[in-house]
């Protein structure tokens, strides 16, 4: 099965409820995915050079404050680090390829799970309500978010194999649904060089649509070469800096709802997620057609 | 007839499991002939498996599954529902003020669906008898491998209408996007105009049967063809 759900919170001045509003979604949806979870927020880190990146390391008592010291000595770049259970959060302007040689050499046990200037990845395994309390979702506050709770079909339970994925920067993307041709189009996409950190069917549409936006098209563009190359089931949801997409395949077996409000647009496989959002009574609420791209900007 | 205050049942209090129960064995000794469900939050299984006369009406959008396998109840959604609404219908109504999820009336045997909005994919699949009238659109597949019984579509359809019917017949009023392998459009006769004019009547709708086409089986799939060399 599996769920996904995101929120866009229009004005300002309701963005500091996010997390409040968003966590229930992620509880209810437990109930289709409870393997594991993850959860996407969009947050500007400020102007300048500054860039956060997400990390992960799964070795109990792993100590984040050494890892912080060691990057200011090695790299001699500002570091700001905070840490919550097995996540690390580095805001720096180190370039995101020097970051990723400083780890892989020093911490090969840290992975990276999201680079760019308003992105921010939690993921994890167990129950999604488990996962939430023990990273506090409920107090993010953030513009926009995409989460997902998965059971897993065709590849490991594990942290890495948890969505949301990213590619690139500031992009990240939830699927509910299974491909059926993510190996050829990985081989496709490895003889031009893009690197897979999993054997995920989702890694491949990931970094597929990445790839796509990295020559020059849109996202929108880059969904409509999607359905030609894509085959398998998918509801997928995505998210950049500014917006909101969502798209189900031509024969559209998996689930979604949007429900829109003058205050936020909320899409969840399934309404009983989105019951307890302000307003809903009266939000318009609608089912997405197969192969239309919906999006919703800041 | 003395009317009798419907029973309430809230689902911030209940469980569907419990509210299902009551429905089943209680509602006799409670002589309720209504029932009314508040807070249904989109929770799927509600009221499924009624067998009785009663009306019951849902104050809310509802999951999967609502009024499953039905028979001679009336029930009343005053909102959406997801998947499979009134599947396996045997008998009674099942009405949707909103719109409906995929697989509407899926292999329903009998009794009145009606959706007041659009339903999605699938509608109508495996039809076995039930009939279907949809105010809005239906979506791809929808009559797939209908076996008996009406759908009547005030609105479009989408592609693949009607693949592989049987004997079930299908009428639309509007835009039919293409239709299934082995569906053909056919001339409306007397009887289908009459047969129109009597679920519109029964929902209340007042659209004119003339401007409906009818969908039916080429029946060109109901004997092996050797020849056809799989090209349907």
């Amino acid at each position: 099965m599996c769920g996904i759900i995101g929120l866009l919170i229009k004005p300002e001045s309701k963005r500091s409820q996010l997390g409040e509003w968003v966590t229930p979604m992620m509880d209810c949806m437990g109930d289709r995915g409870p393997d594991s979870a993850g959860l996407a927020v969009f947050s500007p880190v400020g102007d300048g050079p500054l860039r956060r990146f997400s990390l992960f390391c799964g070795r109990p008592g792993f100590d984040w404050m050494e890892l912080g010291k060691a990057f200011e000595r090695d790299t001699a770049c500002e570091a700001h680090l905070s840490a919550i259970e097995n996540h690390g959060r580095l805001v720096s302007p180190i370039a995101p390829e020097s970051l990723e040689k400083w780890l892989s050499r020093e911490f090969p046990s840290v992975h990276l799970l999201s680079t760019g200037r308003s992105i921010e990845v939690y993921k994890d395994m167990g129950h999604p309500a488990e996962i939430a309390e023990r990273y506090g979702f409920a107090g993010l506050a953030a513009s926009h978010c995409v989460g997902h709770t998965r059971m897993a079909t065709e590849s490991a339970v594990s942290p890495a194999h948890a969505h949301p994925f990213t590619a690139g920067e500031d992009f990240c993307l939830v699927h509910n649904g299974s491909l059926s041709n993510p190996w050829s189009l990985r081989r496709r996409l490895e003889k031009r060089g893009v690197d897979f950190e999993t054997d995920n069917d989702t890694e491949a549409a990931c970094r597929f649509l990445e790839w796509r936006m990295r020559e020059g098209e849109s996202l929108e563009d880059a969904l409509k070469a999607a359905f030609i190359e894509l085959d398998g089931f998918y509801t997928l949801l995505m998210a950049t800096a500014e917006k909101l997409v969502l798209v189900r395949d031509a024969f559209a077996c998996k689930p979604a709802v949007v429900a829109e409000t003058e205050d936020y647009v909320a899409v969840s496989s399934e309404f009983r997620s989105l019951a307890h959002l302000p307003g809903i009574r009266s939000a318009e609420l609608f089912e997405p057609v197969p192969e239309e791209i919906y999006s919703w900007s800041l | 007839m003395e009317s009798v205050a419907p029973a309430s049942v809230d689902l911030h209090k209940l469980s569907v499991r419990r509210l299902n129960h009551f429905l089943h064995h209680e509602i006799g000794a409670a002589s309720a002939s209504r029932v009314e469900i508040l807070n249904p939050n989109g929770l799927h299984n509600i009221a499924v498996g009624l067998d009785a006369p009663v009306q019951v009406d849902v104050r809310g959008h509802a999951g999967y599954f609502l009024g499953g396998m039905n028979r001679r109840a009336r029930i009343v959604v005053h909102g959406n529902v997801g998947w499979s609404v009134a599947e396996n219908m045997m008998s009674g109504e099942v009405r949707v003020k909103g719109f409906a999820s995929q697989c509407a009336g899926a292999s329903a045997h009998g009794g009145l669906l009606f959706i007041e909005g659009s339903a999605s994919s699938r509608c109508g699949i495996s039809l076995k008898g039930g009939d279907i009238v949809v105010g809005g659109h239906v979506g791809h597949m929808s009559a797939f491998m209908a076996q008996a019984g009406r759908l009547v579509v005030c609105g479009d359809a989408g592609a693949g209408l009607g693949d592989s019917l049987y004997e079930a017949v299908i009428y639309v009023r509007g835009k039919i996007h293409s239709l299934g392998a082995d569906a053909r459009e056919e001339p409306m006769a007397e009887e289908d105009l009459a047969t129109v004019g009597q679920l519109l009547g029964r929902t209340g709708l007042d659209w004119s049967p003339r401007e409906f086409k009818r969908v039916a089986s080429a029946k060109t799939l109901y004997h092996w063809n050797v020849d056809a060399d799989q090209e349907y």
